[in-house]
């Protein structure tokens, strides 16, 4: 045996170190499938004092290691390097602190996203970032990608709502970042810590915010028959002054594959379907809700429906949250995007995502965070005819740099991990990468912390091997 | 003695400045002049002529302007599109400039309902310590290419770079807004409305302690929906309060921006409410407000200020001296840690923007 290997046995107990091949096929991918690699060992710590002995561990033996929550990243962020160790924090999923009146919640970075507002739910607080993951995504995993969900645009991404962490730098030494306070008074190491993908060290320890939870909601559901119509409806509604909580859109494809899965009653025939969600107190809502409805009349919307319940406005939601998975249904294989673009660029975004996908022969479905031009065009292919990922890949590749022509990114919460990383120079200049690159060779001389990731450099071949077991299973949707 | 100040005009003005000189201490509009009162063999970097919006689109939320943009003149041309900027900066009638906002890291009361700057900074443009000019971030709202250096730069005191252009998120502002001012006897019974009202879902633009027992409650929405709320806010606190309306409520809060407190050194403390009770047995006359619900303190201090770094070493809180004699303005716990030393030397290696020289320092 290797003699790093006998000494991370001594290290970590059996059931916790994992070097056997059929252990380690579970972590051989992450979410985005087409990427696979087969890490040396695989190690389970329990504790902070763990986390640092497996990190030290790496450091002295120069063996990169990638940190892993869930394994739902849609970029291959948490895809496992090849001979190097992986740092699995499942196990680290305790809730160690709630503190209501405070409106705090302390939590391990294994704890899981959607068990925070359940924790919190009985003091009428919640944890606002909800990436559609949110059943099986890690907070450690939400904080080392920044992720988003249905309500940024109002209420930001994680970033905006993680107060302080406990981190283990890439030497293996620990600091904590940021405090209980919403303020500061230096530099916002935090602030840069989110986000970070893995590069810069491995969170032990997050503090949370919790906000209350909105006295009212109001949810609107429009159809219409052009997608062009829809995206003009969401410009309307910025320029009278409103700022709902979620503005999602799904194209005829989505439609069609949502209410096929769940029955949401969508209007069948409708081209586009528009969701806006208004929230707050009773008689603001009400008065907002006025506003809205001149608003979403003047759109050309040929139906609109207001829900009336709290189960009208989940059904509504249900549809809009299953629409990935169903897409899902309708081929055998597909790849989620994540470009944003301008808002005002929308119409203009999607007219050209159409073409494209005529131009490459394979169906685009679109379901997006219209709010914040957010799109996710779901490229449908069928990974067991010759090409057809390659195509698929070829068609994200383009739809990506449409994003950043058009003055967008080339992900809004989906992070670079390995799949976009070759993309960082259409958005980057070299001195912009440098500044980054110079940043975490402070911290990680020996680039061992997610080794491959972010950076442009070689991208290994993508190749075929089906939806994620999560997926196949039910358990999860993208979104 | 210090050379006269560098005033450029471009980023590569900038560049070429911190290309030739060996030190150097940024400065916007001087509202801060703790902040920006060079050190021995420091040259001032006057950024007020690298000025001017420079894209503005309101149907994004969005603006692009240069650094040493007036927060006046932001605020002036949003307001004509009937928005505003969330994090409610101080200082603006002082010349504070968006620049400064970040680099000292300063919200306002309204931070209260949607966030601070750091909530609201989407892009950066800066001039690192050997002249490069770097960008991070962009300028849309969401986006997760990179590492945020935008946020990087909150609170960076122009010691990671100089900024040169900053990209903002921004917000429809409210169409009608209503103050209440609530006199309680005690801080107990102050504090104790102040944390039911964070926790509740009422939703506040500001959430005030005037020490010793006031709360000053800032509501905005619509117009028509104002007086019920306002009842409703009322109801909940089972108190009237006094309510401000109109050109008043505009004029109290507009004269607050000013952050005149008092005599001597305006600082900034950050913390949370749990922390109030045993600091202000500590602070005695000095006039003070907390805001946000208890996570920021404006104070100003008319004695020694080690006797206030004092006191915030105590109670393990930070401060940040914006106005005031001082050449340290930090105060309070040091907030130096290892990822902050060695992140700011790979951004400026040779220490041309650092207090002390690097050697000095170790
Ligand atoms: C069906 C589906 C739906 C999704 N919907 C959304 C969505 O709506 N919005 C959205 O933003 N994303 C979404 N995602 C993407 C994904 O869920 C998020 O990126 C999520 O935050 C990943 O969490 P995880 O626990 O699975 O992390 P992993 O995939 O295990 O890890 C992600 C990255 O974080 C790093 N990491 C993990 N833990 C730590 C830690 N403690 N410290 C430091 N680094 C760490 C890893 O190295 C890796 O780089 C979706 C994914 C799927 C599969």
């Amino acid at each position: 045996m290797n003699p790093a290997l006998t000494e991370l046995e001594r290290l970590f107990p059996p059931g916790r170190l994992l070097h056997k091949p059929g252990e380690l096929v579970p972590y051989e991918s992450d979410a985005l499938t087409a990427f696979r690699a087969r890490p040396l060992a695989v190690v389970l710590p329990e504790s902070h004092a763990e986390v640092q002995a497996a990190v030290r561990w790496c450091a002295k033996h120069q063996i990169p290691y990638v940190a892993r929550g869930s394994g739902t990243s849609l970029s291959g962020g948490s895809l496992p390097i090849d001979g190097g160790l992986l740092i699995g924090l499942n196990r680290m999923n305790r809730l160690l602190r709630l503190d209501p009146v405070e409106r705090i919640a302390v939590v391990q970075p294994g704890f899981i996203n959607l068990q925070v507002s359940n924790a919190a739910a009985p003091y009428g607080l919640y944890y606002a970032p909800d990436p559609s993951s949110q059943p099986v995504s890690t907070i450690g995993g939400n904080l080392a990608f920044n992720s988003g969900g249905a309500h940024c645009l109002k209420y930001g991404m994680t970033s905006n709502h993680v107060l302080a962490a406990k981190v283990v730098l890439p030497d293996g030494e620990t600091v904590e970042l940021g405090s209980e306070s919403l303020e500061n008074t230096g530099p916002d190491w935090l602030g840069l810590f989110a986000g970070s993908e893995g590069l810069l060290g491995i969170a032990t320890e997050i503090t949370l915010r919790l906000l209350p939870k909105p006295e009212t909601y109001h949810t609107v559901l429009a159809a219409y028959d052009s997608l062009a119509k829809a995206g003009e409806a969401v410009a309307a509604v910025v320029a009278s002054g409103l700022l709902p909580g979620a503005m999602e859109i799904m194209d005829s494809l989505a439609i069609e594959a949502a209410e096929a899965a769940v029955k949401a009653g969508y209007p069948l025939e409708a081209r586009a379907l528009l969701i806006v969600e208004l929230e707050g107190e009773t008689p603001q809502v009400e008065a907002e809700a006025r506003y809205l409805e001149e608003v979403i009349q003047k759109s050309g919307a040929y139906e609109v429906r207001v829900a009336r319940s709290n189960e009208e406005r989940l059904k509504i939601w249900k549809g809009r949250k299953a629409a990935f998975s169903a897409v899902g249904r309708l081929s055998p294989d597909y790849i989620v995007q994540d470009g944003v673009v301008p808002r005002s660029r929308l119409g203009q975004a999607l007219q050209a995502i159409e073409e494209l996908s005529a131009r490459y022969s394979l169906r685009v479905a679109n379901v997006f965070h219209a709010g914040d031009g957010n799109l996710h065009p779901l490229i449908l292919y069928n990974g067991r005819l010759e090409g057809e990922l390659h195509r698929a890949e070829e068609l994200a590749g383009e739809i990506l740099k449409l994003c950043v022509a058009l003055g967008g990114s080339i992900t809004g919460e989906h992070g670079v991990g390995m799949e976009k990383k070759a993309y960082m120079t259409e958005m980057f200049r070299e001195a912009d990468l440098a500044a980054m690159q110079r940043i975490r060779l402070a911290l990680d001389p020996q680039e061992l912390a997610n080794r491959g990731k972010m950076f442009p450099g070689e991208t290994p071949a993508q190749s075929f091997h089906g939806a994620h077991p999560l997926e196949k299973a039910g358990v999860i949707s993208r979104e | 003695m210090s050379a006269p100040p560098l005033q450029p005009t471009s980023a590569a003005e900038v560049q070429e400045a911190v290309r030739t000189h060996r030190r150097l201490l940024p400065r916007g509009g001087g509202s801060k002049p703790a902040l920006s009162w060079p050190h021995e063999g420091q040259t001032v970097l006057d950024l007020s002529g690298l000025s001017g919006v420079l894209e503005y689109d309101p149907g994004e939320y969005v603006f692009v302007a240069r650094a040493g943009t007036r927060l006046a003149e932001v605020e002036a041309l949003l307001a004509q599109h009937g928005q505003y900027l969330p994090f409610d900066p101080p200082l603006v009638a002082q010349g504070a400039t968006l620049g400064g906002t970040v680099a000292a890291g300063l919200s306002g009361p309204m931070r209260q309902r949607y966030g601070g700057v750091r909530d609201f900074i989407l892009g950066v443009q800066f001039v690192d310590g050997e002249g490069q000019l770097v960008r991070g971030g962009g300028k849309v709202v969401k986006n997760a290419a990179g590492f945020d250096l935008p946020k990087l730069m909150v609170g960076s005191l122009g010691r990671l770079g100089i900024l040169t252009e900053v990209a903002f998120k921004v917000f429809p502002a409210p169409k009608a807004t209503a103050t209440l001012l609530l006199d309680f006897p005690g801080l107990e019974g102050a504090l104790e409305a102040l944390y039911r009202l964070a926790g509740s879902p009422i939703e506040l633009y500001a959430l005030d302690l005037q020490p010793p027992g006031t709360l000053v409650l800032r509501l905005g929405g619509l117009p028509e929906a104002l007086p019920a709320r306002l009842e409703g806010l009322q109801a909940f606190l089972g108190r009237g309060g006094e309510p401000l309306s109109g050109e008043a409520e505009t004029a109290y809060w507009r004269s607050l921006n000013e952050l005149n407190l008092g005599e001597g050194a305006l600082v900034k403390v950050a913390l949370t409410a749990r922390r109030i009770p045993a600091l202000e047995q500590a602070l005695g006359q000095a006039p003070r407000r907390y805001l946000s619900a208890g996570n920021l303190l404006y104070l100003a201090w008319n004695a020694e200020l080690k006797a206030l770094d004092t006191i915030l070493q105590a109670q393990g809180l930070s401060g940040l001296v914006l106005k005031g004699a001082t050449h340290r303005p930090q105060i309070g716990i040091d907030l130096g840690q290892v990822m902050g030393h060695k992140v700011t030397k790979a951004l400026d290696p040779q220490g041309k923007f650092a207090q002390e020289p690097y050697a000095a320092q170790d």
